[in-house]
Parts: structure tokens; sequence; C-alpha cells
């Protein structure tokens, strides 16, 4: 692993994506890592492109920058792979977590993927709707990541979702996602 | 120790204000203020502050109400940003002037015109000369600290000034980062109790504030005020030692990294130095001795320490996120002030950068050290004051 990992997320506005890049970066706070998590703010908009952003390391981070160059790069709404260059600034190296119903291959080809970069997929939406009644992707997405890089242990992400979605929610909408970022975690296909 | 969390700069300012738990807190919640104010009266609602607050229906009036309630005799707090400063910047001079500790997180972000809510440093640098102490913060953690120190410094008898205390909009204040909280009980006890020295409350002792001086002795008044921010300095490190015991963590008039060797420096407020130490290391690795200043305080401005730690520099890049239409940047304008008082006077530039939240990336301190690697070989510099981060 290097030492900091870059992560960049692409959602649409209300899709709950930066409260995933949120959950993530607590998550991440275990054994004394340091995180951050931010959105690139603009208008804020339902179903507007954005990006958010996570660093997790295991010194200080410094850097105050949108991350130019990211390790992990998770797409929460694969209908934005035709509207924006999703692949800018990747390594080759680079891991792809990709909301679709469409297999990891079809995504590496439209992704124009270069071999040493892994895709993953998962059918977030899906899984949401089967979950919480609701097309929100993001804690089935935060179950795949994990997965997908072994940044965070299913254990500690579970304790966070709970924590992040028990201020606001009922038991019925945290035990959804619960239950969501579960199968997140094991439905995520790489190819 | 207290808790470790991942949290917003404006969530961990917050924090400390429960912490420190005022008297009175004077706000007007609308953008461009930010949800600092907000998630503190969250506190308030909640019971977990004795906090009286005043919800008034401008910034002048909410500064205004910490006025009054500062002279009664209450420890006093407010936040704010942009625009909503400059509407207090009468009042301001007023606080200062009346020697009233109000102590006021500031979320530095542009002002208008044109419209934009993002993070630069006009507003506070606007406010420079108004009598405010200014300590400027570089993350989420030390904005949490430097609020809890301000308390020491701007109630702190000799002193009683009050004091701003500055984090980067969105890039701080809006942006999840690990802070490591203190104790409530840690808290309480490093503030310790607040006892006014002249409180209007006090009917047996009757005072007026704010009279009427005219060419008689304002001139004296205004002096007189100059010499108590000569004794900021002295307590503002006293509270750092102090704060130091506690958390173990070390504050200073300002921080150095890598700069005793060094043979070029860049000098950088807030957010921006962290990204900025990252290219100092990335340039050391090549060889090339970089270092940077960056300044905690900026009110009073510490020349003399200053100048002893640029004084063997080759070449020095002041970068502001600030601008003097016609003028040179504040911060570079007060580096040429400390660099006036050396025998050999190192080349100097100043860079314009991040205005309205224009994002500043390392590439631009990269472009920044390799122009100061030509400065210091030939002496020569061509353009004084430029703007980077540009688009072409």
């Amino acid at each position: 692993m290097e030492k900091t990992i870059e992560i960049r997320w692409h959602g649409r506005g209300g899709q709950g994506t930066v409260t995933a890049a949120k959950v993530l970066a607590d998550a991440c706070l275990s054994g004394g890592r340091h995180v951050q998590a931010f959105p690139e703010y603009g208008p804020e908009r339902a179903g507007a492109p954005l990006r958010a952003y996570n660093r997790v390391s295991d010194h200080i981070i410094r850097m105050y920058c949108p991350v130019l160059h990211p390790n992990v790069i998770c797409i929460a709404d694969a209908t934005l792979i035709d509207g924006i260059n999703v692949t800018e600034g990747a390594r080759d190296d680079s891991i792809f977590v990709v909301n679709t119903s469409h297999d990891p291959k079809e995504i590496r080809e439209k992704l124009n993927a270069k071999p040493g970069q892994k895709i993953f997929t998962v059918d977030a939406t899906t899984i949401a709707l089967e979950c919480i009644g609701r097309a929100l992707p993001n804690a089935p997405m935060l179950g795949a990541v994990s997965r997908a890089t072994g940044i965070v242990s299913m254990d500690v992400l579970l304790e966070n979702v709970e924590k992040s979605f028990g201020k606001k929610f009922s038991r019925k909408i945290i035990d959804g996602n619960l239950e969501a970022t579960k199968r997140g975690y094991e439905e995520v296909k790489e190819g | 120790m207290g808790k470790i969390v991942a949290v917003t700069g404006n969530e961990a300012v917050a924090e400390s204000l429960r912490q420190v738990n005022p008297d009175v807190c004077a706000a007007y919640p609308i953008t461009p203020a930010t949800d600092l104010m907000q998630r503190f009266s969250s506190f308030i609602s909640d019971g977990k502050v004795d906090t009286e607050m005043v919800l008034v229906e401008s910034e002048h009036s909410a500064m205004s109400a910490c006025i009054g309630a500062a002279a009664a005799g209450g420890r006093v707090a407010t936040a704010t940003s942009s625009q909503g400063l400059a509407l207090m910047w009468e009042m301001l001079f007023i606080a200062a002037g009346d020697r009233l500790p109000i102590i006021m997180p500031v979320v530095n972000r542009a002002l208008s015109a044109p419209l934009n809510i993002h993070g630069d440093h006009s507003d506070t640098m606007g406010a420079r000369d108004s009598g405010w102490i200014q300590l400027y913060s570089e993350t989420a953690q030390e904005a949490y600290d430097n609020a809890i120190q301000a308390f020491r410094i701007g109630e702190h008898p000799d002193i009683r000034l009050p004091v701003m205390v500055c984090m980067d909009g969105f890039i701080v204040s809006h942006s999840i980062e690990r802070v490591e909280y203190l104790e409530d009980s840690e808290v309480k006890n490093f503030v310790g109790e607040y006892r006014q020295v002249n409180p209007l409350l006090d009917i047996d002792h009757p005072k007026s504030y704010g009279p009427l001086i005219l060419t008689d002795l304002y001139h004296e008044y205004k002096r007189a005020q100059h010499e108590v921010m000569t004794k900021v300095k002295n307590v503002v490190l006293e509270v750092a030692s102090d704060f130091e015991k506690l958390s173990g963590r070390k504050y200073g008039l300002f921080e150095t990294y890598r700069l005793e060797d060094a043979e070029i420096a860049i000098v950088i407020l807030s957010s921006a130095a962290g990204t900025t130490k990252d290219v100092v290391d990335r340039y050391r690795d090549k060889g090339i001795k970089a270092g940077l200043l960056k300044p905690r305080m900026f009110r009073p401005f510490p020349y003399e320490d200053v100048a002893a730690a640029l004084r063997h520099l080759k070449a020095i890049a002041v970068l502001d996120r600030a601008d003097s239409f016609g003028g040179y940047g504040p911060l570079f304008s007060e580096i040429c002030g400390a660099v006036m008082s050396m025998d050999t006077k190192p080349p100097m530039i100043n860079r314009i950068y991040g205005l309205g939240g224009r994002d500043y990336m390392p590439d631009q301190a990269e472009k920044v050290f390799d122009e100061l690697i030509g400065i210091a070989e030939t002496g020569k510099v061509g353009a004084i004051k430029e703007y980077i981060g540009l688009r072409e």
C-alpha cells in the first residue's frame, strides 16, 4: 500500500456521495490513521455531477487541494462515464469501483482501462432499492469499496454506517443501510 | 486525553466554543455565515452550554451586542465570515478601542463583487488595522487549538483585546479531517474563570465606555492601544507554552519548516502552507534547500522574530491569498517591514494566489520555488508582484 491512499468520488447531487466520503473518513480513523474528506463545492443541485475526495494516511496529511492522481475512483452513477472524463489523472494501477448492473468487462472496455487498472462493479442502485426502498447507492458503494481496496474492515465500516445514519434516521432505515453495505461487499465483481 | 474524531473545521471550532461555554454569543445566521454558529446554537438549544444566544438583525448588530455584553462583564464569542465581517467593520474598531476581549472565529472567505463565498483572506486582511489580535490556522486542529488559546490571550489582564481566529473557508471549514479534542475539564481549567476588570454591571463603581475624546487625548489613547499590542507577543508565547503542556502540541508566533538551513523560502498563511510543506520535501529530496515560514500571529506582527528567521535566505517569495489593488499583497508588505531591519536584504517577490477559492495546487508552489532558484543564483528579480494559478 502507498503511504497515502487518495480517493475520488463521482456522483450526482442527492445520491449521498458526499455522505459516503464522510462515512469512509470516519471509518478510516481506526488504527490511528489520518483522514480527509471534502467535496468540490459548487452550486448544489440535485442531479448535477459532483466530485468528492478522501485521503487516508498513516502520516499527517498536509495537502489541502483536490486529489489529482487518485489510487481509487468510485463512480456512484455509471451515466457519468458518458458525460465526464472519470479516468482523468488515474494511475496505471488505479482501482475503479462502479455502480452499474453491467459486467466489469464491459465497463473495462468502456473506460478503456489499462491492464494494471482494476475494475470492480456492483449494482448498488438495485441493492439500495431492495434494502432501503430508495435509489441511494452510497451504502452498497461503501461495502464494495471496502472489499475492493481493503482500506477498512467491514466491522469498522458497519459500525460507522450505523453511527452516521443513526443520528438522523429510524431503525428501519439504519438496518436497511447496514444490509445494503453488506450486500455491496458481497456482490461486488472484479473483471 | 480527549477523543480523536473526523470533523470539519467548523465542527471543531464549534466544539471548542461548547467546551469554553461563553456567557453570551450574538450572531446573525445567514450566508456567507457558515454552519459554525448553527452548530454552536444547537448546543445552546440542547442545553449543552449556558450561553445566552442573542439573535440579531445583522452582523453589525451582532458585533454591537457582543460589545455591550463584553462591557457588561461577560465572556463573549461570536463567529463570522466574508461580507458579515465587512458589515461589522465599524464595530470592530469599537470592540478593540474599548478593550473588550471578544473571541471571534472567522471563516476566511472572499468579498463581493463579483459574488463568491469561497476561501481567501480578503475579509480578515481588510480588518487587520482594526486593533484586533489575529491568529491564522492551517488545519482544523489548529483552528480548534487557536480558538481555545484565544480566550486566554484576549482575556489576559494585561491585554484585554478582541481576537480573530482565522481558518480557510471550505478548505478547512467544510472539509473533514482528523482532530484531537481535549477533555471538557481540561479546556475549562485552561481558560479559567473570566473576570472583567471594568464591568458596566458593577453599579457601585460606575464607568463609561467609548466617551468623546477630542484632540486633547485621542492621539495618546491610540498610542496606548499600540503599546498594549506590543505586550501581546509574550502573552501568546506564554499561553502557547501552557497549551503545549496540556496538549503536546507546540505553537509559536509563526511556524518554520526546514527553514534553518534553507536558501530559498516561501512565506504563506493557513492551509496553503500544508500543501507547500509537501513541495518543500520534494525539493529537499532533489537537493534544493527550500524552506517555509507560516505566520500564525498576523496582528500584532512579530517583525523582529520573522526577520531573524529569514535573515540567511538568498531569495524569498511571499504568497498572498488577498490583494491590495494597486498595492502589494498584505503579507508581502509585512515581510518587507520585517526585512527592512536587515543589513543585507534578500531579494523578494510577491505572488497572489487562490483568490475566491481558486485551488492552490502543488505545481504553483513548484513554479515559485523554480523562480526563486533563478533569483538566488542571479540576484535579479523580474516583476515583484504577479498572479499565479491563472487560467490560460
